[in-house]
């Protein structure tokens, strides 16, 4: 069996009779004799360390890696610089603990709260939290942080990633919030709907900014809407179109959040991801979970500490408005790494390319497939083309090592980004032209 | 420690300035506001909120705690001090000119000691 | 030092993308707050991360005794297996049949974890313990609910709760009962059945507690919960000290939460992220949030439960930290998973008999994985508090213990040095407290005016917090 214990035998019975403690055993006296597990557990026998490699190396070949990624709906496949996962696999960052120690955690704590800057420029508010687990979850503390005596209605736009919808449900089903959804027009939030739905008990209304089909929506216009009925606006959006499109600030939103796994963290299966969430400064008492903030010591030296701790559930307890203590610290490094990293230069060009590539590829999907887009509002770089036998297309894909996009009601919801070449989409068109005259010869 | 004598004081160390015969100031000691160290935030009661003596109306924050403030009277918030809001630290500073709320329309009034009788108690 | 911000000229910038192959498309309506995100060359931009990288105490630099929290050894296996491309390039909404090794990794996890902890069903989907005790509280609402039982809408918990606890129970919907703690440290029978009643949902409780001791009343403790209708959750912070030798299911409890970067050495990255899988008896596994893998004849499937509470997050969990225990628990095994615990215990209990000659400890018996001191006397005979003999340890090059924790014991330093620690770095830290004992007795303020040779001196914590500045802004 593989172990890390580095005490001999010999010391082990040193610090027993130091202890005086006669046996093991007698170290779990409070134990009812019941109680102890008589047979070993059913587990497999410990193994070696070439023999643990093997076993876990032998499960992560059974899954299939796609040399080409043309799907998105929540994770998306975005070039991360060398930088990136050198500085974050640094053990000092990896295997540090929560910064509590503020003298001696400076690394982290000054690498939080350029973190938190970073999301604020990014967002265009005015303070930022240090994460929470990731964009669902944030869009669902966004929503409590928008509780009032008297607002306790949550309205969300159906046009949300469904896995955020489910999450703030599963949130609110806890704080007995009602959520709302608000109808989906032409692949938009119906905005008349909206006006009309949200009465003087409205705490919030969430968008999704792009939302799930990819479109642009009218988020300025959807501000006004909100505000006016007096209640808050949260914008979930995407990051990397945060480079270029207009800010949520300038939307008017009040809370931002969103998914940050695009900033430097891999697909990995759904995780670990990164949720982050920024406010106007009014707002800054609500965030949840743990902010750095900048102080001196007593020599007057700059430094950073945990601040605004009051609000958290180690000293609130029953009376914290959320009960998050760990985070995603090390995402949110790695967030950090990635966004100084790419600079503004590197951000807005890679929107651009995902944006441009994404243009390029529905339009050949247009001419040259005969596909039509399901809405034709402008889109960010994900759209819907309607098609008649995805199933089929996507097979096709992925026996050539491309992953096509997500199937969706009567189509398939594309994603490109700045990875994906030319000679990968014209590829991708060859193929699927190729199964649509297999289907016209059927 | 101060103990101003035309203050009534409550058990759990609030001051009450009475205005009117139905309205009230009220704010916390300066035996509270030793206790309570170095206060950052108030998170203030919103005006027109009904309060029940004898029960939390808001609540204070030092850097590592938090602390219920209790109302001796039975009324409606009138008026809240906002700048506590920027400068907590008039609470430490100027603990008996740095009322916390007005309340009006005062119904119940829980026994108050004045200020022999609560400077005794904080001595025990 | 320097904020990155601070560093580098407007010109700097990294090479990284190629040109765009295709025409540019922008969008019609364009940000015109600037992005002003630091212009750096990548030469300086790695030295900016390793200078920070210097100002950073992890496991790897030295003793991390932080109660509560488990520091053990972080091996680097479980990081190489969790770097795999196989693992970090698989997109989340991938087919099924395209992602079988990662389903088997969560599906063998949850199983070993429900053999460890006496379970019957578990969902690996919740981020942090936190966020599976909320997910715990979710189970019991939604159980009750189903039952029509929504008047019991009180949730135990003792004093001596970590205070995710109540804050969890909270933002379920439910209120809080605090019970005393007895004068062992242990669940007060009579404040418990003061609490229980027809209004009784359920009981969250640590065993061993937070202050390190197993509480021998534990079955009469569920027992009572039971009877009164009530269902039993276990916060599985503290399962270090009997992961292998005791089951939470075997003690009564229906949900129990674990924490990977606790028991099962997953790193603790500066705060995040963990991993807080939820586990419970069959009566409640419908309830699990979802999907869950299920095991088909050798093939594995994501499968909504029937009545699942729906999600607490987007799609399966901090897989790669699940990838680190799985790695964890392959390598110890049966056998070694016992061990570690044990061998946690004898640590703990070997320090706690090299200091409580000195230190004053609270509850005088045998510990769990971890024992609290009190320095209530020192700080009287001397004014010298724990927080100012945890700010001595630092300038001794050693991480403090945790602090003030948990609140029924004043002026606590809660201490866990773990199994992988050497008998010599116990040695050498029982030292190092022995001293700063000497000189809280000879020369206090030196221990007030500690820390001084760390990068900064203490801090002001008050003004930050008064006047809160979160963001660098350019002057």
């Amino acid at each position: 069996m593989g172990t890390y214990i580095p005490t001999t035998e010999a010391q082990r019975e040193q610090m027993l009779a130091a202890a005086g403690i006669s046996s093991m055993r007698e170290l779990y006296a409070n134990v009812p004799e019941s109680m102890f597990i008589r047979d070993s557990l059913a587990l497999p026998q410990g193994k070696s360390e070439l023999e643990v490699r093997a076993a876990v190396t032998a499960m992560a070949d059974k899954n299939k890696v796609f040399r080409t990624i043309l799907r998105g709906a929540g994770a998306y496949n975005h070039f991360i610089p060398a930088t990136v996962r050198s500085i974050t696999s640094r053990e000092e960052f990896v295997t540090a603990y929560t910064p509590y120690q503020a003298e001696i955690s400076q690394g982290i704590l000054q690498s939080i709260f350029e973190y938190q800057t970073m999301i604020c420029m990014l967002t265009g508010m005015d303070v930022s939290n240090a994460s929470v687990y990731d964009g669902a979850a944030a869009a669902a503390e966004a929503i409590t942080m928008c509780r009032e005596r008297g607002r306790v209605k949550a309205y969300i736009s159906a046009c949300s990633d469904p896995q955020v919808i489910q999450t703030v449900q599963t949130y609110c089903f806890g704080s007995g919030t009602e959520v709302i959804i608000v109808p989906e027009k032409d692949g938009h939030t119906d905005t008349a709907a909206l006006a009309e739905m949200l009465g003087e008990d409205a705490a919030c209304f969430y968008l999704q900014q792009p939302n799930y089909y990819g479109q642009m929506e009218e988020a300025a216009v959807i501000g006004d809407i909100v505000h006016a009925a007096g209640a808050k606006f949260i914008m979930g959006v995407n990051p990397i179109a945060c480079a270029v499109m207009r800010t949520p600030y300038e939307c008017g939103a009040d809370v931002a959040v969103g998914e940050g796994q695009p900033l430097g963290l891999p697909l990995a299966f759904g995780g670990p991801y990164l949720g982050f969430m920024a406010c106007v400064r009014s707002m800054m008492r609500r965030l949840p979970g743990r902010i750095v903030g900048q102080t001196t010591d007593v020599e007057g030296t700059r430094g950073f500490v945990l601040t605004l701790t009051a609000r958290e559930q180690h000293i609130r307890r029953e009376k914290s408005s959320s009960n998050i203590c760990s985070n995603q610290a090390l995402c949110a490094f790695t967030a950090g790494v990635y966004m100084a990293s790419m600079g503004e230069k590197g951000m807005k060009q890679a929107a651009i390319l995902c944006m441009s590539k994404a243009h390029y590829f529905a339009g050949r999907l247009h001419n040259d497939v005969g596909w039509h887009l399901k809405y034709d509002g402008e889109f960010f770089h994900e759209f819907i083309t309607l098609c008649l036998y995805p199933e089929k297309v996507l097979e096709t894909l992925e026996e050539h090592g491309i992953l096509g996009g997500l199937p969706v009601e009567g189509g398939i919801l594309w994603c490109v980004t700045e990875v994906v070449t030319k000679e990968e989409l014209d590829r991708a068109i060859d193929i699927i032209r190729e199964v649509c005259a297999d289907e016209a010869d059927i | 420690m101060n103990f101003p004598e035309d203050l009534k004081y409550s058990r759990t160390h609030e001051w009450i300035k009475m205005l009117e015969p139905a309205t009230c100031l009220i704010g916390i000691t300066d035996f509270a506001q030793s206790e309570l160290g170095d206060l950052v935030f108030i998170n203030l009661p919103k005006v027109g909120d009904e309060v029940v003596k004898g029960s939390v109306f808001c609540d204070v924050e030092s850097v590592k705690t938090v602390s219920d403030i209790m109302t001796p009277v039975t009324g409606t918030i009138a008026e809240i001090n906002e700048s506590l809001v920027e400068a907590p630290q008039k609470l430490n500073e100027d603990p008996f000119g740095a009322w916390i709320a007005k309340i009006e329309h005062i119904t119940a009034v829980e026994d108050l000691m004045d200020a022999a009788e609560y400077e005794a108690f904080c001595k025990i | 030092m320097k904020l990155i911000f601070e560093c580098g000229t407007r010109e700097q910038h990294l090479h990284l993308m190629p040109a765009c192959d295709v025409p540019e498309v922008r969008l019609c309506e364009q940000r015109e707050q600037p992005l002003d995100l630091p212009h750096i060359s990548e030469n300086d931009l790695t030295r900016h991360y390793t200078a920070l990288s210097k100002r950073v105490h992890g496991v790897n630099d030295g003793f991390y005794p932080l109660g509560s929290c488990t520091m053990k050894y972080n091996p680097k296996i479980n990081d190489e297996m969790a770097a795999l491309p196989g693992f970090t390039a698989v997109h989340p909404l991938q087919a099924e049949s395209s992602v079988q090794g990662c389903l088997e990794v969560l599906y063998k996890t949850q199983k070993y974890l429900c053999e460890i902890t006496g379970m019957d069903a578990m969902t690996m989907q919740p981020a942090a313990g936190a966020h599976g005790e909320f997910t715990g509280m979710m189970l019991i609402k939604a159980y009750l609910r189903d039952r029509k039982e929504t008047v019991r809408t009180k949730i135990i918990i003792p004093d001596s709760a970590h205070g995710t606890n109540p804050a969890s129970a909270v933002m379920s919907g439910f209120t809080v009962v605090n019970i005393r703690s007895g004068a062992d440290g242990g669940v007060d029978l009579d404040s418990l059945k003061e609490a229980v009643g027809p209004d009784t949902a359920g009981l969250m409780l640590t065993n061993p507690n937070t202050v390190g001791i197993f509480d021998r009343n534990i079955l009469e403790i569920t027992r009572i919960v039971h009877e009164a209708g009530g269902l039993c959750y276990y916060d599985g912070a503290n399962l270090n000290a009997i992961a292998g030798v005791v089951r939470p299911g075997d003690m009564g409890f229906d949900i129990v939460h674990l924490n990977l970067h606790k028991t099962f050495s997953t790193p603790h990255g500066g705060g995040g992220p963990g991993s807080g899988p939820v586990g419970c008896k069959a009566a409640l596994a419908g309830y699990l949030p979802g999907p869950v893998p299920v095991n088909k004849d050798g093939r594995y499937e994501q499968v909504m439960p029937d009545r699942s509470i729906g999600r607490v997050k987007a799609n399966n969990g901090n897989f790669l930290v699940v990838v680190r225990a799985l790695t964890y628990i392959l390598t110890l095994g049966r056998e070694g998973i016992p061990d570690a615990s044990m061998n946690a215990v004898l640590n703990a209990n070997y320090m706690m008999s090299r200091l409580k000659d000195v230190y004053d400890m609270p509850y005088d018996e045998f510990c769990m994985h971890e024992f609290v001191m009190s320095l209530d006397r020192l700080r009287r005979e001397t004014g010298v508090s724990a927080l100012d003999v945890a700010k001595g340890l630092l300038d001794n090059g050693m991480h403090p213990p945790t602090m003030y924790f948990p609140n029924i014991v004043h002026e606590a330093l809660l201490i866990e040095p773990t199994e992988t620690e050497s008998m010599e770095t116990i040695d050498e830290a029982v030292e190092v407290f022995l001293k700063l004992y000497e000189t809280a007795k000879t020369n206090p303020e030196v221990l007030h005016q500690a820390p001084v040779t760390t990068p900064v001196r203490r801090l002001d914590e008050v003004g930050a917090a008064r006047n809160p500045i979160l963001r660098y802004e350019k002057a």
